[in-house]
């Protein structure tokens, strides 16, 4: 096979559609009504299932009834561009800030807002996984907890507390988990500089200049240079 | 009515959530354990509440090692978070960085030739035979017995030379990279490390004898931090603790999609009813023993070929979401990454099995003894790095 002897492959032999992910949506969105948002399927590889804010805790307790009972992990992602950059020397990346949330890059399954929570539950039946994920209004950052349901989100609940900033009403312990108790600011938020950089620059970022010699003719090379 | 250990150990720990200790009645006293570990596996502190000599309550607290990785990997650029990421779970080192390749492989289209997908997964094995040898006489040293601890240092050192052969580096190979590996296998590599599957095998069969047919080493274990399957699953638990409780789940073997060659290999998943501590050893010893005669399969039916796919020289990963998730030595590892077709990602969100596996902590504690927490602890086997990250 050709790709085979250049050892590349280039797109995996994936069905275009992926009939037990698009099952675990419709049963999600039957379950739940309008409180699905938005979904995206990923043939062969992944499933996620955006639901609205109101209807996180509902979405925990449907998944779990339908059999996707181990849980996985529970995190957040913060939309806002990286502000403070890498830290280069000269800044090669212009950072621009949206006027508003809604218009940041979001990402598989849109979004309105700066914050979404994002979690992951797997099925021990089905040996498959499905990503939940919720939108978070800029003004009220907190989302019903899943502790009651899933004992494991416990201490995930409490490290996105403490490095986002979300709160979870209803939880047990809300106290920190990794940071001391008197620490201030939500460090995994991207207006939180790294403060290693802002003393010492790192050098490795400037490692990716094309060797002395070597034609510069890689598109790639190009791209990262125009920069 | 007769009450099996294992429902005893369970109606204890029920009893004593509740607070009624039949022996004793008093006001109960704290005791701090740690932050220093016995076994050196970080620094963990754990404060239990104590009813006599039972525990009520337990409190594990964290972040003494705390690095930040999941920010220090979005000011770094996708080949250079894997230096980051091996020193997770420094046990594991090459096992911590073949998940976020693969997704960042995922995102860019890219998959590793077949001969780069053996070798990684030979070297994932190896990861994991040099993790578990540990755990196992590691964990006859944190209940009294010192002598399996030596056994098992000597019989890994092999597993080290392996690595060290073709890496250069006995902890952090760094080896992995956007499209296959940095370099392919040395001459007569092949035929040594079949030897060392051997002496390794041969090491299974001593900790059998020597450490789990100790009578001592039985008493205290069996019985002792029952985890039923319900439990197991609504933690997270995952790995060798999950496959103790009876939950039969192995990712390698569910989830064949990922380019990795296990799916080439016969092996078994073995899985243990119990749920004590006794049932996690037993799990990890035959976990070994797997592993070694996946390493020997893979190395006969290893194919030729390139060891690097065809990758752009500046490695720009598109812009969307991966996740992808490996059977690490200690439990399921994952990572969530986020890329907007920059050089580096733009959110790496890092699921570690041990943080999952540790959460578990303060419901199995309550209703044992002092002492216990011990076996416990050794025999949930974590990494403080893995948890911290």
């Amino acid at each position: 096979m050709s790709s085979a002897d250049t050892g590349t492959e280039v797109t995996e032999e994936a069905p275009a559609v992926d009939e037990r992910r698009d099952a675990i949506v419709a049963a999600v969105a039957a379950r739940l009504g309008d409180a699905v948002v938005g979904s995206h399927v990923e043939p062969g590889v992944d499933v996620w299932v955006r639901v609205t804010r109101d209807g996180w805790a509902e979405a925990a307790q449907a998944v779990h009834d339908l059999g996707f009972t181990f849980f996985d992990f529970l995190s957040a992602i913060d939309w806002y561009p990286n502000i403070h950059g890498k830290n280069e020397e000269p800044p090669t990346n212009p950072i621009t800030v949206p006027a508003t949330s809604a218009e940041l890059e979001h990402g598989v399954t849109g979004g309105e807002t700066r914050f979404q929570l994002i979690a992951r539950v797997f099925s021990p039946e089905q040996k498959l996984g499905v990503h939940l994920r919720c939108d978070l209004p800029d003004d009220d950052l907190s989302a019903p907890t899943w502790s009651r349901i899933y004992p494991g989100a416990d201490w995930n609940e409490r490290e996105v507390c403490e490095m986002f900033g979300i709160d979870f009403p209803g939880h047990p312990n809300l106290v920190h988990l990794y940071l001391p108790g008197g620490f201030e600011g939500h460090p995994l938020r991207k207006d939180f500089p790294l403060l290693a950089r802002h003393v010492k620059p790192w050098p490795g970022l400037v490692d990716v200049e094309a060797m002395p010699g070597e034609p510069d003719d890689d598109a790639e090379a190009e791209g990262s240079e125009a920069e | 009515m007769t009450v099996t250990e294992h429902e005893r150990a369970f109606i204890t720990s029920t009893l004593s959530e509740s607070r009624i200790n039949l022996e004793i009645e008093s006001d109960g006293m704290t005791l701090n354990l740690g932050p220093q570990h016995p076994a050196t596996h970080g620094t963990l502190r754990i404060i239990v509440k104590l009813d006599g000599e039972q525990i009520v309550a337990c409190e594990p607290t964290m972040g003494y090692m705390h690095r930040g990785y999941e920010k220090l990997c979005e000011f770094r650029t996708f080949p250079q978070v894997t230096t980051l990421v091996n020193r997770i779970d420094w046990l594991s080192h090459f096992a911590n960085e073949v998940p976020f390749i693969l997704a960042a492989e995922q995102l860019m289209g890219v998959e590793a030739p077949p001969r780069a997908q053996y070798i990684r997964t030979v070297f994932f094995e190896m990861a994991r035979l040099g993790n578990i040898t540990l755990f196992l006489g590691e964990m006859g040293l944190q209940l009294g017995a010192m002598t399996a601890l030596f056994y098992a240092f000597r019989d890994r050192e092999h597993v080290l030379n392996l690595l060290e052969a073709v890496t250069g580096g006995r902890f952090h190979p760094n080896f992995d990279r956007i499209g296959g590996l940095k370099d392919d296998l040395p001459k007569g590599w092949i035929d040594e490390t079949k030897a060392v599957m051997k002496k390794i095998r041969g090491f299974c069969d001593q900790m059998e004898t020597l450490v789990m047919g100790n009578e001592i080493f039985q008493t205290r274990t069996r019985g002792i931090g029952v985890i039923p399957k319900d439990v197991a699953l609504g933690y997270g638990l995952s790995g060798a603790n999950a496959r103790a409780s009876g939950v039969d789940l192995d990712l390698r073997r569910d989830n064949p999609d990922i380019a990795m060659a296990w799916k080439h290999a016969d092996f078994k998943v073995w899985t243990h009813p119990d749920g004590d501590s006794f049932a996690r050893y037993w799990v990890r010893l035959q976990e070994v023993r797997e592993s070694t005669h996946i390493i020997d399969q893979l190395l006969d039916g290893i194919p030729a070929g390139p060891i690097m796919a065809k990758v752009p020289r500046i490695i720009k990963v598109p812009a969307g979401e991966a996740y992808v998730q490996t059977e690490n030595p200690l439990g399921w590892m994952g990572y969530y990454v986020v890329s907007k077709g920059d050089l580096g990602p733009f959110r790496v969100k890092i699921r570690t099995a041990s943080f999952n596996n540790v959460s578990v902590l303060p419901w199995v504690a309550k209703g044992l003894y002092v002492p216990d927490i011990v076996t416990v602890l050794a025999s949930l086997y974590f990494i403080l790095g893995d948890i911290d990250r």
